[in-house]
Order: C-alpha cells, then sequence, then structure tokens
C-alpha cells in the first residue's frame, strides 16, 4: 500500500537538500558552485536548526570535499555531498579512489558544462567526464525524479552487492532552479527505507585495526580493479532494479531504469536523458496523436549502462536518434557518449542495419525546444524513408 | 594547570609496537623512527592517515601492512582532510550512538614535505581553519623522497636536487625554504612545534603535547634521508643533532600562535657549513665559487635564529 506524498513547490536543488535532509546522514562534506549551491545552502540551514544530526564539514575545495567524504565513510558514517561541473572536475582523482575503496558515498551532481570557455549552465559535461570512474550515474528529469533517485541512491550504493559510490544527477538552472510540484514521502517512511548503514569493517574500529588504500603492485591492482567492475556489471542493474521496485510499491511513483514513451509500436524514436526528455515526450505526443509512431527512452541509469534492455527497446524501428548533452571530443565524427555506448551496445548484440544519428545539443545551456525535436523526427522520417543514415553526427541547436 | 608531562622511558619499552617492524623503509631513514616515538608519546586508540610517499609506500604493500593501528592512505594532498572525514564521522557516530561517549581516538595524519609545504598546504589550512582535532606531523627531509629527491617547498636554498641540480650556471636550488611552521602557527591553532628525532624526549613530548591540545596542532619534524641527502646510512641522528646545533633547525613551540618556546639553545652553535659538510646533496657549495652563496645561507640562518629568539622573549 503507498503511502502518502505531501506536494510542496520546490525547485529541484530543494528537492534533493529535502531529501537529504530526511536520509538525515551522518556527514555531509561540501563546498559550494553554481548551480549546486541551494542544496548544500538549505542543509546548512537544517544543521544551524538543529533539524538534522549530520555533522556538517564546510571543506575549502571540491577535492577537499571528496577526500573528507572518503574519510567519512571509511570511518563507518553515511556521507553525501553534491557538486557540478568544475567541482566535480576538481574531485577526478578522489572520485576514482572512492570507487576503488568500494566507499557508497552519494553525490548530487547539478549538471552545469565544464570551462574553458566558463559556463555556468547545463549540459552534461561533468558528469559524462566521469563516466568511468567507477561510480553508476542515475539521471533526473524532473525535481520529482531527483528526490526520488537521491534516496533510492542511497540503498543501491549500499547493498553489499554494490557497495560502489553513486552520482545522482540533474540538469542545472533547468531542474536545479526550476519550482515544480513535488510530492515528499513523509520523514518516517524515507528514515525507515534508508535503514542504517552497518559497513563490516570501518576505520574507527581501533579493536581491529584495519589498513585502507594500501599500495598495490602490479600484482594485485589488476584483480582489484576487475572486482570493481563485477559490481556493476553482474549486480548493480538489478540491485537498482529490486530498489526501485521497493520504492514503488512505497511511494506509487513507478522508477524504471528506461522511461519509455509510445516503444511499444514506435519506429523512430529518441534516446535522450534527463529534463529534455520531458521536451521530446510533449512533442511525440502531439505527434502520435496525428498519427506518427514515435516514440521516447529516457534512460534513468546510464551507468551501469543498460545495454540490453536499450537495445531490445529499439531493435524493431527503423531510425533512432540519440541526443547528447556533451561531446566526446575526439571521439568517432565528434560524437556523445550516449550514442557511443549504445551504438557499441548494438553491433555487440549484432543488431545491424539500423540507423542511428547522434544530436549533439544544449551544450553550455543552449535551449533546446519543440521544434527542434520535431525536426529530429523529421529527419529519422527520411533517414528511415530513404534507407541513408547521412551525417553521423549532427548538432541541434548550433547557430551556423 | 597541566599535568607534568613525562616520558619513561621504561613505559616505553614495554609497549607494543604501532609500527611493525620489516617495512620497506630505506635502512638509516629516520622516518620511522619519528613515526615510532610519536606513536609511543601518544596514550590511547589512535587513527592514523598517512599521504603518497616513503612512509605510505612502504609499509603497506598489500596485501602486507605494517601498521598496527588503523590507518588510511587516500591520495597525495589530503591526509590532513581525510582526517578530518574520520574525525567528522567520529563525533557524528557518537552523537548517533554508534560509538560509546566516553571512547577516546587521537588522529594523526602524516605527510612529508611534498604533502605538506606544497601539494597539501591548502588542506592542511583548511582543516586548522575547521578547528578538527587532530595532529599533524610533517615529516620533513626536505624533498619529493619517493619519486626520486625532487625539490620541494622545503629544500634549502643551494640544495642539489634532481629538478634543482647543481650545474654549471646554477648552485642547486636557488629560492630559500618556505617557512612552513610559521605558516602553521600564524593559523593561531592550539599547538605547532619544531621537532628532530635525536632529540626524543623533547619530540615526544611534543608529541604528548599535541595529543593534548585542544584543537589542532602540527608537528614539523626534519627526518634526515641517506639516500637523498647523501649521507652516510647510520648518519641520520647525529645529523639531526648537528642540525639543531647550527640552528638550521631550531627546535621550538608555539602556543595559541603566540607563545614561543625555544627548547633547545646549543651552547656552542657551530656554522652551517659543518651540517652541509655532512651530506653530499650540499658538495658543490663549497667550490670557491660559491663562497659568497655560503656566506648568504648562514647570514639567512643566523637571521632566522635571532627573530625566533626575539619572538621567544616577546612572547614571555
Amino acid at each position: 500500500m503507498a503511502v502518502e506524498s505531501k506536494y510542496m513547490p520546490l525547485d529541484g536543488a530543494n528537492a534533493v537538500s529535502q531529501a537529504m535532509r530526511q536520509i538525515d546522514p551522518d556527514v555531509v562534506a561540501a563546498y559550494p558552485i553554481t548551480p549546486q549551491t541551494a542544496v548544500v545552502q538549505n542543509f546548512s540551514q537544517y544543521v544551524a536548526d538543529g533539524i538534522v544530526h549530520t555533522e556538517f564539514v564546510p571543506v575549502e575545495s571540491e577535492h577537499a570535499a571528496m577526500s573528507a567524504c572518503i574519510g567519512s565513510e571509511v570511518s563507518g558514517a553515511r556521507t553525501m555531498t553534491a557538486t557540478a561541473a568544475n567541482g566535480l572536475a576538481l574531485m577526478w582523482e578522489e572520485l576514482y579512489i572512492a570507487s576503488g575503496m568500494h566507499l557508497p558515498i552519494v553525490l548530487t551532481v547539478v549538471n552545469r558544462a565544464l570551462s574553458g570557455p566558463l559556463n555556468i549552465h547545463c549540459d552534461h559535461s561533468d558528469s559524462m567526464g566521469a563516466r568511468d570512474s567507477g561510480w553508476m550515474q542515475l539521471y533526473a528529469e524532473t525535481g520529482q525524479e531527483a528526490y526520488d533517485n537521491t534516496i533510492q541512491a542511497v540503498r543501491i550504493a549500499e547493498h553489499s552487492d554494490v557497495l560502489t559510490p553513486i552520482m545522482s544527477c540533474q540538469d542545472g538552472f533547468i531542474t536545479g532552479h526550476g519550482v515544480e510540484r513535488v510530492g515528499l514521502l513523509p520523514d518516517e517512511a524515507v528514515r525507515d527505507f534508508v535503514g542504517s548503514y552497518e559497513p563490516e569493517l570501518t576505520l574507527l574500529d581501533t579493536d581491529r585495526p584495519a589498513t585502507f588504500g594500501a599500495w598495490d603492485f602490479t600484482d594485485y591492482y589488476f584483480e582489484h580493479k576487475r572486482e570493481q567492475s563485477e559490481a556493476l556489471i553482474k549486480h548493480a542493474l538489478r540491485v537498482i532494479r529490486e530498489v526501485g521496485r521497493e520504492y514503488e510499491e512505497l511511494s506509487g511513483r513507478p522508477q524504471p531504469i528506461l522511461d519509455m514513451f509510445g516503444m511499444d509500436d514506435a519506429e523512430l524514436a529518441i534516446i535522450v536523458l534527463s529534463s529534455t526528455g520531458g521536451t521530446a515526450r510533449a512533442v511525440a505526443r502531439e505527434l502520435r496523436e496525428k498519427g506518427d509512431k514515435v516514440g521516447v527512452i529516457r534512460p534513468r541509469v546510464y551507468r551501469p549502462f543498460p545495454d540490453d534492455m536499450l537495445v531490445d527497446a529499439i531493435k524493431d524501428c527503423k531510425a533512432v536518434a540519440v541526443l547528447d548533452r556533451a561531446i566526446s571530443f575526439g571521439s568517432p565524427q565528434g560524437g556523445g557518449p550516449v550514442f557511443t555506448d549504445l551504438t557499441a551496445a548494438l553491433y555487440n548484440h549484432g543488431v545491424v542495419g539500423l540507423p542511428v544519428v547522434d544530436y549533439v545539443y544544449g551544450l553550455g545551456g543552449r535551449d533546446t525546444l519543440p521544434p527542434m525535436i520535431e525536426s529530429v523526427y523529421d529527419d529519422l522520417a527520411e533517414v528511415a524513408a530513404e534507407g541513408d543514415r547521412g551525417a553521423m553526427v549532427r548538432y541541434l541547436g548550433l547557430r551556423e | 594547570m597541566a599535568e607534568r608531562i613525562r616520558i619513561r622511558l621504561r613505559d616505553i619499552i614495554n609497549q607494543e609496537e604501532r609500527l611493525a617492524p620489516g617495512h620497506r623503509l630505506c635502512a638509516g631513514c629516520a622516518e620511522p623512527t619519528i613515526v615510532r616515538q610519536i606513536l609511543h608519546a601518544i596514550d590511547g586508540p589512535v587513527v592514523v592517515s598517512a599521504a603518497t610517499g616513503c612512509l605510505e609506500v612502504s609499509t603497506t604493500v598489500y596485501p602486507y601492512t605494517s601498521w598496527r593501528v588503523p590507518w588510511i592512505h587516500n591520495a597525495f594532498e589530503n591526509a590532513a582532510t581525510t582526517i578530518s572525514g574520520a574525525e567528522a564521522a567520529f563525533k557524528a557516530l557518537k552523537r548517533r550512538g554508534a560509538i560509546p561517549e566516553d571512547k577516546q581516538i587521537t588522529f594523526v595524519a602524516f605527510g612529508g614535505d611534498g604533502a605538506s609545504y606544497d601539494i597539501g598546504l591548502q588542506f592542511i589550512s583548511g582543516a586548522l581553519e575547521r578547528g578538527h582535532k587532530f595532529i599533524y606531523v610533517c615529516l620533513n627531509n626536505e624533498a619529493y623522497m619517493n619519486t626520486g629527491i625532487q625539490r620541494s617547498g622545503a629544500t634549502p636554498r643551494g640544495a642539489h636536487t634532481t629538478t634543482s641540480p647543481a650545474g654549471d650556471v646554477l648552485p642547486g636550488k636557488t629560492q630559500w625554504r618556505k617557512p612552513f611552521t610559521r605558516i602553521m602557527a600564524a593559523h593561531d591553532i592550539p599547538y605547532v612545534a619544531q621537532a628532530a628525532p635525536h632529540n626524543w624526549r623533547d619530540l615526544m613530548t611534543k608529541a604528548k603535547k599535541a595529543a593534548r591540545a585542544n584543537g589542532p596542532a602540527v608537528l614539523n619534524v626534519l627526518a634526515p634521508c641517506p639516500r637523498g641527502w647523501r649521507h652516510a646510512t647510520d648518519g641520520a641522528l647525529n645529523i639531526s643533532q648537528l642540525a639543531a646545533d647550527t640552528c638550521y633547525w631550531p627546535l621550538y613551540e608555539v602556543e595559541n600562535g603566540t607563545k614561543v618556546t625555544v627548547n633547545y639553545k646549543p651552547r656552542d652553535k657551530k656554522p652551517v657549513a659543518d651540517w652541509f659538510k655532512t651530506q653530499g646533496r650540499f658538495r658543490h657549495l663549497f667550490r670557491p665559487a660559491n663562497a659568497d652563496l655560503l656566506e648568504e645561507i648562514q647570514e639567512k640562518v643566523d637571521q632566522e635564529w635571532e627573530r625566533l629568539l626575539h619572538e621567544e622573549e616577546c612572547s614571555a
């Protein structure tokens, strides 16, 4: 029996800080950066008002934030933080160390473009730049989803079959600063859902001293990395699905790994992450009313990459577009990461002949409007009709 | 009035070694001596973090470890910050009731001069500003030794390192060493001290004072390095003594940023050249062409010593 949520007008950042309030982590170590600032500011107010029991560590940089999070999580304290863009970039080496040490830290990333040039607006270059770091990645379309993902993230990361840190991403400004109607679960429901963090061995267990972060020679590093990978490719998706089901039961809100619209019979499909998924869905809905067989897939999970599910969803399509809000510079024809992963998946599943086009869009916060999405479906219709994919990588919304 | 600190060898020799033998530090390295002195001096449980460096790599070659206390290595610059996180967790877990209220832990972070003077300076400063209760120990061998003897902010002027070599045109490092201890003291934290392993009583007293400090404490400890300094394998402690006798490395403490106490004043202050003579890294300073440089260095050492004595007088 689903429990009732209380609806409040909240922007995405606030939605996350509310989730953090309800989770009441032991430690938060964070540094401000636009557009994440509200997350940490709100949380600081909760600390100041004694609403949470969290020990807040106001560190002096993002590298220090993740460094402190590692020291805290390894000590047996449930630890959370938040950042964006260059803040994420500054903690890059620490991301690898956190995942290498199997520490289930929960990090909110309010997606913003990486410098240079300096740009404070939304794109996915920051979290995409960290896609090889061993962290799981969830992408939220809405503030509601950002709230829901944050709560689930704790359980996913801490699961004994996974024990891997996780980034919960949402679009900077668009979602982060956009006020929506967000349903909050009751405090006790969240508390019960996340439970308590009880690791086997911690740094503070002075009766059973252990060494964390030893030095691997050539005879051990490889095996340690393999272990990390296994958690992601063998267990993480299953755990995400299980936690999602449990959360759906609690909240009444489904938590699909792939949010699908019109895919039962879609011939032309768009694959896109985060808030632009909503725009695409609105356009697709209108087109479907006119009889066009179009669909949208919005993966909620990007790492681990849900390749089986995605291939299965599109294998009968006539043409597919991937919308990438980041360029993987120097990749084949300058495509983005989602496109690169998806097309590899298709090939590896033996699906040949399905034309897939990559559209790089929205970099540096460039607005992506319904007519642009329509133009993508028009392009796809042309591709399908002529049996010719044409340019592999295109730009959407670029001024030429 | 604080209880008088006593260092009793009788007690120390019966304690378990917190750093077990069998690690891979060079024969004659001063670091394990210093670490053992400090860990013997601290009463009760300790949790240690270490920066990337000689100490860290040599004591934790997976699957072996020399540490009989909880220990963490994170990265090069962030031993202080990692310990900040652990200390924050300690407070949070006590608050939650997961750790008994009366449980005591002394948090100690070790870093080399590379980690402390240079790449980690920001991180230490931040931890001091936040007031975490921990001890930061800089093991100062005056260069990035683990990666092959490259110059650091701690390297003194005139020293040969692989990135400040003595060549046909340049006589080793051209810049003076960064005043790390003074920078730490300028944070006005409860306790900062400079120490050296030859005077173990002084070092261990300082470790105890650091542990008792009601907030962050920093110890900057000279750690002679036979390999990098090019001195005799068994020479570390004599060289440490000579560093104090030449006033090149004063042994002193600063409490709350203001009260300066110079713990050792050599009866017979020796010229810094005597210290340089013991080490191959300064060999080129004895060429006639470098006589002026040697004099400038002596002047600088004297200046710093006089200033320290003056500060002690003013803060009495």
